[in-house]
């Protein structure tokens, strides 16, 4: 974060601005995921007050479902991106997996329910390890190698499926059962993003491992000086997100049955939106799982607001786009106050 | 996108290393022809090279300006979108009774610029990071074009027109808009590689602060790359409505990724200060080719998407292990104890 004057005699004085520094920035963090609250109760309150039928049991129980394949590759996203690198395999990653999911039950229909989740999750940290490994070991941008994976793990998808589809027919019933079965009206599959929202935000929080991502991506360099295994972490990091991806196509072949080899095409660019959108740092160093999962809900709520609202469905898109250019600007605009407040402490000695 | 910010950093001269790498990419081009023709039936036809020509012309087209917005280390995800928005207001203005070409040529232009401009404004003028704010520009204008048509198409132009747009050459069957290109291209190899304002865009891809303080207007310059990278996405959108005699909003979706694809196989740093023009146009023709080729000899189009995205990352890969091995070597043979009795 901001270095401040580091003069012997002024350790004490520098340890207190340092505390300041630490609770402005928390402030800050807090207010950004509190403004993507409000802006989703606005958007949730309007649209339902012009259509009544928006907060019914069935359209909230869909709204809840929406939002949960894109949640949890954000966070696998917001991971990477604090690091300051970039996964656009993750939608061909999520395809792949939805697809080996559907032909491992067509090959062994009897197969148990888990043993899918491990082979469609373990499919996707492979992915990532491939990733992982070409960008920490042979120190390649990431952008690149992800832009190059992004076309060989959908080419291997196509491959495999050869215009084939799986219908939900071939899948066991416990397993679709689980894409809509609801625990006291919540859908098992949000329950499933919630839960893994809250292991990655717990451990980015209050790991060492897990701080120090946010180190290497403040500064990579100086994370390196200071000992941190950055390679290894950035590592870590691409796993993680394939992993999530892996796991996504999972809960996407449990949620619509009918799979191809399309499952996820061209939605890497709808993750990233929705993480900037929930206040990660395009350059890494910030933000949180918790507000690209909060992103992620926001892009899928306006997604279904909008026809309630009677607005063009063709609008939607464009209003995505608004939206992540107002995010960023806002970002923008916070930053420079955050940084101009934080100078005129420090020019008080305070 | 940095992980590894000071492996950027090159000691070697900027004209050895990208030479070499152009020389790499050409000579894969005619490998690739070469092989391709005596292996796959037709590949050495005049009508082979119409048809990767035809469909290279607006990878080409954005890849030039998309080559000088990279090598300035900033990025445009939108211009496939742009190329998009231009077609649909092109099929709208036709559809509402425009019927000069030339005059919804200059409008497209213009609405190609004030996109560019928009993107502009927001990466030099706000400060914003161009990945973040072209990813936003990339939803909203596909979306616009969405809003302009809907999922109508537009369809009905004049036949000249749309054969103008592929006629050959005389006695040739090359289409003659490859001259445009290739002027064009002449055009952008001279500002980017002999001019004061080329040299500029790689001291900016280089360092920033450096190139402020040597009296680059950074600001102004990336402004008016964003504005030319409009302008040209568009022209391209006009070739594909008349190419395709179809103007729909989905015109050129996913485009991006190839471009940018061509352009870093090209040799492009994407940390910017480094690359060339002719290494990028050769990427081009490279994709084209394999593309066309492997068709021709029946291998589904997944294998090429395998074939396009290995070749990326080896393109990157390849260099950097080289550079390490090399290093390791050097390392190993300073470290080396003298030979006894020297």
């Amino acid at each position: 974060m901001t270095s401040l004057g580091t003069r012997p005699d002024a350790d004490a004085a520098t340890l207190a601005s340092r505390g300041a520094t630490a609770r402005i920035a928390q402030r800050w963090f807090v207010a950004r995921e509190l403004g993507i609250v409000l802006a989703l109760s606005l958007l949730v309150a309007v649209t339902a007050s012009a259509n009544s039928r928006f907060l019914s049991a069935q359209s909230i129980k869909d709204l809840l479902l929406g939002f949960t394949i894109l949640a949890i590759v954000a966070v696998g996203q917001a991971v990477v991106i604090i690091t300051r690198n970039v996964d656009l395999s993750v939608g061909s990653i999520l395809g792949l997996s939805t697809f080996a999911t559907g032909s491992l039950f067509l090959a062994a229909p009897s197969v148990p329910i888990p043993i899918a989740f491990v082979v469609g999750t373990l499919l996707g940290a492979v992915c990532g390890a491939v990733n992982g490994a070409l960008i920490s070991a042979a120190r390649v941008p990431a952008l690149v190698v992800t832009l190059g994976t992004l076309y060989v793990f959908r080419g291997i998808d196509y491959t495999w499926a050869k215009g084939r589809q799986i219908n939900a027919a071939d899948m066991p019933d416990g397993f679709l059962r689980l894409g809509t079965a609801t625990v006291l009206g919540v859908p098992v599959l949000t329950l499933c993003a919630l839960a893994v929202v809250m292991v990655a935000g717990f451990y980015l929080r209050s790991y060492r491992s897990g701080r120090e991502l946010y180190a290497i991506g403040s500064d990579p360099a100086a994370a390196r000086l200071s000992g941190i295994a950055v390679g290894r972490r950035v590592f870590a990091a691409f796993v993680t997100s394939g992993t999530l991806a892996g796991l996504a196509g999972v809960l996407y072949a449990a949620r619509f049955g009918t799979l191809d080899a399309n499952a996820g095409l061209g939605s890497e660019l709808n993750v990233v939106a929705a993480v900037v959108i929930g206040g990660v740092a395009i350059f890494g160093g910030s933000g949180s799982v918790y507000g690209a999962a909060l992103g992620a809900v926001l892009l899928t709520t306006i997604g279904a607001a909008l026809p309630a609202l009677g607005v063009n469905p063709f609008w939607q898109r464009a209003a995505v786009g608004a939206l992540l250019l107002a995010a960023i600007g806002l970002d923008r605009a916070l930053a420079v106050r955050v940084a101009s407040r934080l100078r005129g402490r420090r020019a008080r000695g305070d | 996108m940095a992980t590894e910010q000071s492996t950027a950093v090159d000691d070697r001269r900027g004209w050895d290393s990208l030479r070499s790498w152009d020389v790499v990419v050409i000579l894969a081009v005619v490998a690739t022809a070469g092989l391709g023709s005596l292996a796959i039936d037709g590949m050495s036809s005049p009508r082979f090279w119409r048809f990767v020509i035809i469909e290279a012309i607006p990878i080409a087209l954005i890849a030039m300006p998309m080559t000088l917005v990279i090598i300035t280390g900033e990025i445009d995800l939108s211009v496939a979108s742009m190329l998009g928005l231009t077609c649909t207001v092109m099929g709208q203005m036709w559809f509402l009774g425009v019927t000069s070409l030339p005059l919804l040529i200059a409008m497209c232009l213009l609405l190609g610029a004030a996109l560019g401009a928009v993107n502009a404004t927001f990466i030099t003028v706000f400060g914003l990071p161009s990945l973040a704010v072209t990813i936003g520009t990339l939803a909203l204008y596909r979306g616009l074009a969405y809003v302009v048509l809907g999922d109508r198409a537009v369809a009905n132009y004049p036949v000249d027109w749309t054969r103008q747009v592929i006629s050959p050459i005389p006695r040739t069957t090359i289409p003659w808009l490859v001259l445009v290109v290739a002027v064009m291209a002449v055009a952008f190899g001279i500002v980017l590689h002999a001019t004061p304002i080329g040299r500029g865009l790689y001291a900016i891809g280089n360092n920033v602060d450096a190139s402020t303080f040597s009296g680059i207007n950074v600001a102004r310059t990336k402004f008016w790359l964003f504005v030319l990278t409009g302008v040209v996405s568009a022209l391209a959108g006009v070739y594909w409505t008349l190419r395709f005699a179809s103007a729909r909003a989905d015109n050129g979706t996913g485009l991006e990724l190839s471009i940018v694809a061509a352009v870093l196989l090209g040799g492009v740093s994407i940390f910017g200060g480094r690359g060339g023009l002719i290494g990028v146009l050769a990427a081009v023709v490279l994709l084209g080719v394999l593309r066309n080729g492997l068709q021709l000899a029946y291998v589904p189009a997944n294998t090429l998407t395998i074939v396009t995205g290995a070749l990326l990352i080896l393109s990157v890969v390849g260099p950097n292990v080289v550079a390490m091995t090399r290093q390791w070597l050097r390392h190993r043979r300073s470290a080396a104890p003298p030979v006894a009795g020297a």
